[in-house]
């Protein structure tokens, strides 16, 4: 299973390995989404969307789809 | 100095306290205008400087890139590239927050690059010991290339020390920090260089890797722009590329200057959020949010309201003795002070709704709001920022539908925009009042709740039902194409400040009063011009009633309404009522009600004062508009013209028929089409149609 910010658990961290979009939202990435930085997942939405999570100190909320496409580098865990 | 005064320009981030900084720079001097050809507020001020000499503040929309994702943010982008134009600044003060400085620090290399004089002021410096951030200024100065003030805008700290740096502003560097050629792709980036030679490489990377053109360039530019533009998957890679170089500069400048304990935080934010965004708490507590700000624009409204009322009718009495006779003594007494204060009296509601607004956004709860409300929205077709749009519609739908312009997906903002005007806006609420008033009577039910308070009530509710059903059956519908794209920013949580609040609500409220008040006015003098002037029977009233009733031995007075009623049925606007009479009378209505229902399509409030200019025009009667209403009645069934049915069936027509020139002129402006709003004034006025014909026909 690919490890992205939509399956993390609330308080867990992670590493952005690759945003995988037809097209990458500059948006996202000027917001300081970019690989290789840490996100944390703060809060999901009562209804589990939208996500609301801290990257490299900028706390914004996306959308699960969007948080679908954010990779990250796979847990120890999962690989073991 | 030189006559022409300073221009410098605020550029920021939201939520960075830029609004705070204006504030304390300019104070009262501060308006609000447009930039030609767009809605978009255009904020300016004068600062006195220390030395006695005077700059020109401008605040510019907030943005977290110079690449703009939306109409508001584009004009920043507009206002730095035009070195041409009248606003191009002579100092660019970037805004950042310390708590966010790495974000911040991206817009601020972008602009720093386009070579204009820079200083970058970090805001909010009070907050850094608790934060446990550290900061060495001196260094960060050298390594930016920049001047750097810090501040506590809202404490007023560093506010001199901002308008020293503004004075010295020929003292800037002006030399870019980053050169986006070399490690990019060399030999491309000279090509551009090549082929736009009037602009330096960064700005004309800016021109081509924008979606529009900007509007000042030359034709002969925007086909060279055009060619770069064909390969837009290389221009994506590049802006791309460019980020996360712009973001490895910044990175290592950080690790140079600051730092921040994580430890020392006391974390009001995450346990403010755990509440606010519950999945139970989150909910209860917005809905008393809304119930308290609904509750507030009537309670404490309406003491203000009687005394404008009041003020207004004396106005009008005493204009009746003290003017002179002719034809601006009509005009004023009957035509302009009634339409003024129809329009007067909107001011506390309006005020109160904003300053709600303005506190919910201040504080950081607007975007918790807009969190929790995004997947339930989004079953309707809109996003949840579509939530901002219809609270603000519930005072006025036209800077309802300009909030509708950080809707990221077109499709959402577009649906949002047609439904807006369902909520139930303040100009609605003298409507409701007043039939209300009429029909329902005055008990309570369960011993607290009054009647009418529970009726008004059911109105608002079904405002928002309607504008929620509507927008999911436009989803259905609407087949448009867009790409929705959402992030909000969750900012920190902080105390309003009264200071931009003030200037929120009073620029907001003038706007809204400026903006309604020109129709409003324009409309009651045509009104009453209609009504003073009529066909040739109208001229001849004294003539013909006169003959008419010779031999029934009528007084003065009973002579005088006699010829009163007969001018008004003969006047141009009579005349008017009598031809849509047989479409409104299935719903209840006569031709007097037909006339103000005609004139509500210009703005809905103005249906009470046409009322009372039809009921008023050539009477003494002192009586108040309530009571000439209910005095009403209708010759074919002697019953009261205003009874439950064909109240009921008014109070339906108004909740959904799109009467307001204003909104129908912003959402043309918006959509940029005059398909849109076309369609709303169709659609809704069917629908208001159909639903009182069923209302009276179920009642009657």
């Amino acid at each position: 299973m690919i490890h992205t910010v939509a399956n993390l658990q609330r308080g867990e961290k992670g590493i952005i390995e690759e945003l995988s979009f037809d097209e990458i939202p500059l948006a996202l990435m000027e917001m300081g989404c970019i690989p290789g930085k840490e996100v944390t997942l703060i809060q999901f939405s009562p209804l589990k969307d939208p996500l609301y999570i801290d990257v490299n100190g900028s706390h914004f909320a996306i959308r699960r789809e969007t948080a679908e496409r954010i990779i990250l580098v796979k847990r120890l865990c999962d690989e073991l | 100095m030189s006559s022409k005064k300073l221009n410098v320009a605020l550029v920021g981030n939201p939520n960075t306290g830029k609004t705070s900084l204006f504030n304390q720079l300019t104070g009262l001097t501060q308006k609000v205008g447009n930039y030609p050809g767009i809605t978009v507020d255009k904020k300016q001020g004068t600062c006195n400087l220390l030395d006695g000499s005077s700059a020109i503040i401008t605040d510019l929309p907030g943005t977290y890139s110079i690449n703009p994702t939306s109409l508001d943010e584009s004009i920043v982008l507009e206002t730095l590239l035009n070195n041409e134009g009248k606003e191009y600044p002579d100092l660019v003060i970037v805004v950042a927050e310390v708590e966010n400085l790495k974000r911040n620090l991206l817009l601020f290399t972008q602009v720093k690059d386009l070579k204009i004089p820079t200083i970058l002021v970090i805001n909010m410096v009070d907050q850094m010991e608790r934060k446990g951030i550290s900061l060495d200024v001196a260094k960060l100065e050298s390594i930016l290339k920049t001047k750097i003030v810090l501040t506590s805008a809202r404490k007023k700290d560093g506010i001199e020390n901002v308008k020293e740096a503004i004075s010295k502003y020929t003292e800037c560097d002006v030399n870019p920090l980053f050169s986006i050629s070399e490690k990019i792709d060399e030999a491309y980036f000279k090509e551009v260089k090549s082929s736009l030679r009037g602009f330096s490489l960064y700005k004309s990377w800016l021109l081509i890797t924008q979606k529009n053109h900007v509007s000042f360039i030359s034709e002969a530019s925007k086909h060279i722009i055009d060619k770069f533009k064909v390969d837009r998957e290389k221009l994506k890679k590049y802006q791309h590329k460019e980020t996360i170089y712009r973001y490895q500069y910044i990175n290592e400048v950080l690790k140079k200057t600051y730092s921040i304990d994580r430890t020392n935080g006391t974390d009001l934010r995450s346990t403010l959020d755990k509440v606010l965004t519950h999945k139970i708490f989150g909910y209860v507590i917005f809905t008393s949010i809304l119930l308290l700000m609904f509750q507030s624009v009537f309670d404490w409204a309406s003491v203000p309201m009687d005394y404008i009322d009041v003020f207004f009718s004396d106005l009008s009495a005493w204009s009746k003795e003290n003017l002179p006779e002719g034809v601006f003594y009509d005009l004023f007494s009957e035509g302009i002070i009634p339409g003024i204060g129809g329009i007067v009296i909107f001011i506390p509601q309006i005020a109160i709704l904003f300053l709600f607004v303005a506190v919910l956004e201040e504080t950081g709860y607007m975007s918790r709001v807009v969190f929790l409300m995004d997947k339930i929205m989004r079953r309707f077709g809109m996003s949840g920022k579509s939530v901002i749009p219809l609270i603000s519609g519930t005072a006025c739908a036209i800077p309802a539908i300009m909030a509708t312009r950080n809707i990221g997906g077109w499709k959402d903002r577009l649906i949002t925009i047609l439904v807006t005007p369902f909520t139930t806006c303040s100009a609605r609420l003298p409507v409701y009042a007043i039939i209300i008033a009429l029909i329902i009577p005055e008990g309570r039910v369960l011993g607290v709740f009054s009647l009418q308070g529970l009726v008004l009530m059911a109105l608002y509710a079904l405002g928002f039902a309607s504008a929620i059903i509507s927008a999911y059956i436009l989803n259905k519908v609407l087949k448009v194409d867009s790409k929705n794209f959402f992030i909000v920013e969750m900012p920190n949580y902080k105390l309003p400040s009264l200071k931009n609040i003030f200037f929120d609500v009073i620029e907001k409220t003038k706007a809204f009063v400026l903006g309604a008040g020109k129709i409003i006015l324009a409309i009651s003098i045509v009104l009453w011009f209609l009504a003073s002037n009529g066909t040739d029977d109208f001229q001849n009233a004294e003539k013909i009633i006169a003959e008419k009733s010779v031999g029934k031995n009528l007084n003065q007075d009973d002579l005088e309404s006699e010829i009163a009623s007969y001018k008004l049925e003969n006047s141009y606007i009579g005349v008017m009522g009598k031809i849509i009479e047989p479409a409104i009378s299935p719903l209840g209505y006569d031709w007097k009600i037909g006339i103000a229902l005609i004139s509500s399509f210009a703005a809905r409030e103005v249906f009470v004062g046409t009322l009372s200019t039809i009921y008023s025009v050539g009477s003494d009667d002192e009586g108040t508009i309530k009571q000439r209403m209910a005095a009403e009645v209708n010759p074919d069934t002697g019953e009261k013209r205003f009874n439950f049915p064909a109240g009921m069936s008014l109070l339906v027509f108004y909740a959904f028929a799109m009467q307001c020139m204003g909104t129908l002129a912003i959402v043309k402006r918006e959509t940029k089409s005059w398909k849109w709003p076309v369609f709303q004034l169709v659609g809704m006025g069917l629908l208001a149609y159909v639903s009182a014909l069923i209302t009276f026909t179920i009642l009657k």
